[in-house]
Formats: structure tokens, sequence, C-alpha cells
């Protein structure tokens, strides 16, 4: 989407290349500082989500109230850790169908463990041990094992949720330690601590991303895996630790699940894999690998949120909700195609 | 019309003009690609066109084939004006097109694939004796009777696939042939065999319209020769009046001096060297080694294990053994991670498919391989990279907007250019590159043969494989010719011919060298 923020050739904002003024200037299609520009490969997402938070804050005056805010951080935060993961895994064209499982089974662990007397900390940090092993498992298959990874993932899918339902033998594990469910529910400086971890997830997400060698790696796996080997990128490590960092994530989502109901609920999770998918491409990536931005799976992450907060506020039937929330994704990827299509040589 | 009946040469007799464009125009935005230009083929005729990357070769064909709409002029088939055609009413016109990428599904059988979209049938469920009968007579016309139609696609070698392509195209009795850099993965002899046949359906009455960047086989195949330059027609006459040099003269629009840079360099310590190194499906081990301020040229016949060669010394492709060191310094073999941490840097031939990251910028592309360097812990320091990309890309006179436009908007040469910065950037020691020039046109080719001979000139060792023998033969200081995978002979470059060159890379008894670890 181009933004026309003005209308000046922009300046050295373009990192000016030397030897480029070899031909008539004239005839270059001139430089105009887009949206995209500032904000990188996730602009699209962010502009629809101004979009509707602006309609909202019309439509309900409940909308832009504190307290509106803070409930739907509290309900997007959750699934926006996820969909971040996600968003690594997409955009080296791969996929991960176990995100909602593994979100499931980490929560459970976790309680199992907090319910036999094991101390906060080990337990937590037993549930992430688990996501991290579960996504380095589904990397390994995918990275060396070169199988397909909506296979292989869909197997854990179903691997881990079984797991959970005969961990819990299907009842909810409680009662957890009241300290534990601070975690989730408990704020700092008046706002809620899952808004602050979705928020240092998606910023630190962001930084690696465009700033680390690592972040290269990723998009430059998802272009095109064969020309980054022979450039000397590792490709099978990148691939592992991108599912070991979904697996990861996942766990983040699944203790904080936990921690928010206090209690180990075996179903936690059912059905995010799909809703992390579409934030991602509402957010402007590409299923086809190389696409996209952690702000942008992040603002996927809040508009289908803030669409479902706000069905909630205009008491909008949810079955409506669904069917606005699909016909976004098509409309996200129609809009991607079109522009692919206009934008030269893709 | 006088008829003078010139003794030897071949005079097309008053030909019937099969395809008359008049006044042809097309503009991309801001950019003229095509500026008043005006064609004729005839029945008969072999009609070859020249010029440059973005000279609008590409324009032209994509209008004739109604791939793209003109914005202006006259299109005429057979005395018949056709308008702006769609490509199928340019194909029901008489025209039919062989690209230079195939257009054929590889998973799908050759007779499935030439009559694909006609297929016999009858209410919705094929019949597949019809459909081999009418196949095995598309593929007689071509010389293909020995070709079962019911082969994968995917199995053939290239030529027999360009073959079927032929058969395809044929199929729909075109008048007008056009042919797209139909060479460009061929073998010199599949090349020969596909000029003859080509003449062959000259002389049948087709008019034929030949894109290629060989000059050599324009001469040998055209009897007319068109030549663009910069989107605008600079002349259209028999091919006899050009010679080689005047014929480069009028694409470019100037005379290129010598393209090939001197061969005055100091040549050094060896920088690479290859021991017993035997790549999958070799015959005997490679050895050679390649010293500094040398060109090394590989060359030898399509399929002789060239490439394959490179990829085992880069580690791209398992090995049976063998030792790669560079500057003394043992390389671990099977990653090529490793190789480039050691100073090798290869330049794929596959451009698209193999080098290029296609959705990423012109930046990103050419730092990628030297990340490691411009970063500490592991956060890249983007003002050096910047910097780098500057004086790389600077150097090369890459010709962009930004850095940040995305790399598969810039032309062929240029995005050869992209490649080479990011190995310069590695500092590597030893640069091999496959087939630097292909797709490229001549005046890039001139600056990229400058690069390799500087780069050669500043101390690295060069390796450069190509199927383009005076490329090999003017570059390089010594060639080692492959067969079979394996290196079955050396030669001097100075002196050497081309046909020293072919003989060595096909005779089959091998009377040459290196003949002791066969067994």
């Amino acid at each position: 989407m181009r933004f026309l923020k003005n209308n000046q050739p922009a300046p050295a904002a373009a990192g000016a290349p030397a030897g480029a003024a070899a031909g008539a200037p004239a005839e270059r299609e001139e430089r105009i500082l887009t949206f995209g520009d500032v904000f990188g490969r996730d602009a699209g997402g962010l502009i629809v989500l101004l979009v509707l938070f602006g309609g909202m804050t019309l439509a309900s005056s409940e909308f832009l109230t504190g307290d509106n805010l803070a409930n739907l951080a509290r309900q997007v935060a959750v699934f926006g850790i996820i969909a971040v993961g996600q968003l690594l895994v997409i955009l080296t064209a791969g996929i991960d169908l176990s995100v909602g499982s593994v979100l499931g089974l980490t929560g459970a662990i976790t309680a199992e463990l907090l319910v036999h007397g094991v101390g906060i900390v080990p337990a937590i940090l037993a549930g992430m041990a688990a996501g991290t092993a579960i996504g380095l498992f589904n990397g390994t298959l995918v990275a060396y094992g070169k199988l397909p990874p909506f296979i292989v993932t869909l197997g854990m899918l179903g691997i881990a949720r079984g797991v959970v339902l005969v961990l819990t033998d299907a009842s909810t594990v409680q009662p957890l330690p009241e300290s534990f469910g601070n975690i989730a529910n408990g704020d700092i400086l008046g706002l809620p601590n899952l808004l602050w971890m979705f928020l240092a997830v998606v910023a630190i997400a962001s930084f690696v991303l465009r700033r680390t060698v690592f972040g290269r790696y990723v998009y430059a796996v998802g272009s095109n895996p064969e020309s980054a080997r022979l450039a000397g990128v590792p490709v099978t490590r990148v691939l592992v630790a991108v599912y070991a960092i979904a697996g990861l994530l996942a766990a983040v989502g699944g203790v904080l699940f936990t921690s928010r109901l206090n209690a180990g609920v075996p179903t936690a999770g059912t059905g995010y894999e799909l809703n992390a998918i579409a934030a991602c491409v509402i957010g402007g990536a590409s299923l086809f690998g190389a696409k996209g931005g952690a702000f942008g799976a992040a603002a996927g992450a809040l508009i289908v949120g803030t669409l479902n907060n706000g069905g909630n506020l205009l008491a909008i039937n949810s079955f409506y909700l669904q069917i606005i929330i699909g016909a976004l994704i098509l409309a996200a990827v129609a809009f991607d195609q079109w522009q692919g299509r206009r934008s030269p040589g893709s | 019309m006088s008829a003078t009946a010139d003794a030897g040469t071949r005079t097309a007799p008053a030909a019937e003009v099969v395809v008359s464009l008049r006044g042809a125009s097309k503009a991309y935005g801001p950019i003229q690609a095509l500026d008043d230009v005006t064609l004729e083929l005839r029945a008969g005729e072999v009609m070859c066109l020249a010029g440059e990357n973005g000279a609008g070769k590409s324009t032209l064909i994509k209008i004739l084939t109604g791939a793209i709409r003109r914005d202006s002029g006259e299109y005429a088939v057979d005395g018949r004006d056709v308008g702006s055609p769609s490509p199928s009413e340019a194909r029901d016109a008489g025209i039919g097109v062989v690209y230079q990428e195939l257009s054929l599904l590889p998973d799908l059988s050759v007779e499935e694939n030439l009559l694909m979209g006609q297929l016999p049938a009858r209410r919705g469920v094929t019949r597949p004796a019809e459909l081999r009968r009418r196949a095995a007579a598309m593929l007689e016309r071509v010389g293909l009777d020995w070709l079962d139609p019911g082969t994968e696609v995917g199995t053939l070698s290239l030529a027999v696939q360009q073959l079927v392509e032929i058969a395809k195209v044929l199929g729909a009795s075109p008048k007008v042939l056009i042919f797209d850099e139909p060479t460009t993965a061929l073998s010199e002899s599949e090349t020969k065999a596909l000029l003859a046949r080509i003449h062959q359906l000259r002389d049948e009455g087709h008019a034929i319209m030949y894109v290629s960047h060989h000059l050599e086989e324009m001469f040998e195949i055209g009897d007319r020769v068109t030549v663009l330059r910069d989107g605008g027609l600079v002349t259209s006459q028999p091919m006899s009046d050009f010679d080689h040099d005047s014929l480069i003269a009028s694409m470019v629009g100037r005379k290129i001096e010598s393209l090939y840079p001197a061969t005055s360099r100091t040549v050094g310590d060896p920088r690479l060297q290859v021991r017993g190194l035997l790549p999958e499906g070799a015959a005997a081990p490679v050895s050679f080694e390649v010293r500094a301020g040398e060109i090394v040229g590989i060359a030898g016949l399509l399929g002789s294990g060239r490439s394959e060669l490179l990829r085992a010394i880069f580690g791209a492709d398992p090995v049976h053994g063998g030792e790669i060191e560079i500057d003394g310094v043992r390389v671990a073999g099977g990653n090529p991670r490793r190789a480039v941490q050691a100073g090798l840097g290869l330049l794929t031939e596959d451009r698209k498919r193999l080098g290029l990251l296609l959705e990423l910028s012109i930046r990103e592309n050419a730092s990628l391989a030297h990340l490691d360097e411009i970063s500490r812990f592991w956060i890249v320091d983007r003002k050096r990279e910047r910097t780098i990309v500057d004086r790389y890309l600077g150097g090369l006179k890459l010709r962009a907007g930004s850095w940040e436009q995305p790399v598969s908007s810039l032309s062929g040469g240029n995005q050869q250019k992209v490649l080479l910065a990011r190995w310069l950037a590695t500092h590597a020691k030893v640069l091999m590159f496959d087939e630097p020039t292909k797709g490229v046109d001549v005046g890039a080719k001139a600056e990229i043969y400058k690069v390799i001979g500087d780069l050669a000139a500043q101390g690295l060792g060069v390796v450069v494989v190509s199927s383009y023998l005076p490329e090999v033969l003017g570059l390089a200081d010594r060639v080692l010719v492959m067969r079979e995978g394996t290196v079955a002979g050396e030669l001097p470059a100075e002196g050497a011919t081309e046909e020293d060159v072919l003989a060595l890379a096909s005779t089959s008894t091998s009377t040459t060298t290196s003949d002791g670890a066969a067994s």
C-alpha cells in the first residue's frame, strides 16, 4: 500500500546508490516516501488496524475505555504471541499446525507440576522446555528428514493433544497457587501484564527479524532455500531454530493461558493454530515465504481480536463475526496478489 | 524486381510477406520499450532478431504472439489486419512460438503434452489409441519417430524436450515460427541438429524469426537480420551485409574494442588445489590447481559434468572422496557454508533458481554471504552493510533506482552484478563462475569479462565454466576440457582453437591424458 506522505523524492533515506545515476534520472520511477518505508515489510495490517480502531471508537462509546482496552489486550495477547511464532515458520515458507496443541500440552504440564507441589519457576521452565523440545522435533523432521511441514505438524497436532488428554484424563487441573494466577492477571503501570508480555515478544521478534543475521537468514530461506544454501546460509539449522522458537512461544502462550484461568484446561488452544495463521495472513505474510513482519502479525492478531471485541460491544451475532473474519482473510490475500501483479518482475 | 541470379547467394525469390508489423510502439509507464518498429517476415526465410538486453526484442515477440497489446501500429498476417490479437487469436492466425523456457508439463507424457487442450475424447473420456496415433504423427515431423509417445517428458533430455515443444507448436500448423533463444540449454551438436531442423522448416515454406544471443548461430541460419537498439529499429537487411564485428557495432551503437581483458598477469602460488575429487557420476577422479592471478577455463559438452564439478568443489553435492585446499588449508567438504568461510565463491549458472532471492531487495541479496563479518553479536551493522554494498555494487556500475528495490526488477546483466557483488564482498580467495554471461547482453558481457580479469589481476584464483568456446578461450589462461564427469585434457588457451577443445571433449577413446585411474 503506497501512502503519499509527501511528494518529495525521499532524500538520504533511500541510501542513495553511488553508481546509480548513470541513466537519465527522469526515466526512473520517482521515489516517494511510503508508509512501507517507515514500517518495513508489515505496513498493510497496521493501516487496517488504525481504520478499525477509528471506526469502533465512533460506533461504540464503550470501545475506547481503559477497561475495554485492557480486556481486549488480555483476549489478544496469548494468541498474538503464538501468531509471532507462527510468523517465523511462515516466513520460511513452512507452517506449524501444532501450536494450538502444544499450547494445551505445555499448559497442562505446568499445571500438573504445580498441583504436585513443584515450585512456580521450575514448573514454568518445564513447560517451556517441553514446547521447545516439540518444536525441535518438528524442525528436525522438516529440515533433516525433508518431510513436508504441513504433514509433520499435523501429526504433532494430534499427538500433543492426545498426550494432554491422557495426562489430564480430560479433566481440568486445579487448584493452582494464587501467585501463579497473578502472572497473567496482574498489572504493571496500569497495563495488564499480558499486554506487556505480548509487546515484549513482538518487539524482540521484530528486532530479531530486521536486525540480526538470523532474521536475514529466515527471509533468505523462505525466498529460495537452495540459493540461500549456496550463499553459505546454514539452512537446516535456521529451519530447526524457527520451529523450536514457534514451540517455545506456544509454550509461553500455554503458561499464560493456564495462569489467566488459574487452571490447566485440557482443551486449551484448540483451533488456535488456524487463528495464528489467519493473523499472519491478515498482517501481510505470504504462505510462500519471505514476506511479512512481526508488527504485521501482531496487527493481524489485534484486528481479529478487535473485530471480536467490537462485535460483542455492538451485539453482533458471533456467527456473523466468523464470516467477517473469513472474508477478511480472503481480502488480505487478494490484495496481496493484486499488489504483486502491479509491482514489476514478481 | 530484377531477376539477377547472383551465383552463390541465397535469394528468396520475391518471397511472400506473411507477417507485416508497421510502426509498432509500446511503452511501459515512462519507458518506451518499443518505438515505431517495422518488421516483415517472409515465407521461406529466416529473419534473425538482434539486439542487446532491453533493446525491445522480447516486447516485439510478445506483440507478435499477442501476449501484450501494442500502443500503436498495424499488424497484418497474410495481408489481413489482425488488430490486437489475444494469444489464442494469434495462434489461430498462424503464429507459433518456441520459448526459451519450455512450456511442457514435465510430469505428463509426451503425447498428452503434444495434444494438451485438444485431447481426442468422446464424451469426456479420452481415446488413448487415437491420442497415440496423432502424437506419433506429430513427432515424426521433427524426426522423433523413435520416441515412445507415452514417455514422461521430465525424463527426456532438454534437446529432445525442445523438439517435442517444436512438434507441439507445429501441431497448430503455423505459417510463422518464432524461436526465442532456443539453444540456451543445448550442447554444440544438439544446436547444430536444431539449426538443421529450422532450415528444413524454412524450406517447407515457413516464415521464421530467430532470436539468439549467439551471433555465430545467426550467421549460420539467418537470411536477413533486424537489429533493434533501445526500442528502436536500427536496420533490417540481408545477413550477408554484416560480419561479426559490424553486427555487434550495429547492436551496441558503438564499437567494442576488445571484449576480453588483457592477459598480462603475474601468476603466483596455488590458491585452489583439487586432489582426487570424485563427483557423483564421474568416470575418474579430478585433480587440478588454480594459482593466484590465473583464470582457468573449463570447457566440455553439455552433460560432461562441468557444473557438477564446481558444485562438488563448493560442497554443494556429496562426493565420493577427494580433497580441496584453499591456500594450503584443507576445506571440509559437503557444506557450502564452510566453503564460503574458507574463501570460495560460486556464481551459479541458473541465477533465478540457485542464486537470487527474488522476494528480497538488492541490498539483502548482495550482503547475504558476508553477514557474519558485518555483524556483532548476531546484529547486522547496517551502516557497514550499506557502505559495503555501495562500494561493490557502485564499483560494478549497477543501474538501479535504489538498493531497496526488489532484485527481481533488474535485468539479467544487472542481476548477475548483484551476485558478483555478493561474492566480492566476502573477499573470496577463489571465485568460480558457471556460465557467467548466460542471458547477458554484449555490453554487460564486456563489463563482466573486465571484472573477471581484474579479480585475477588482484591475485584471486578464478575458474570459469562456459559452453561458449570463444569465451573460454578468450578469458582463460588454461583450459580444462571435461568429458564423462572428469577432466579429459588440458590446453593452454593461447593458440588453442575451438576444434582442439571439441576434439578433446568428444573423443570417446581417450588418446590424450590422465587415464591412469580409469580402472
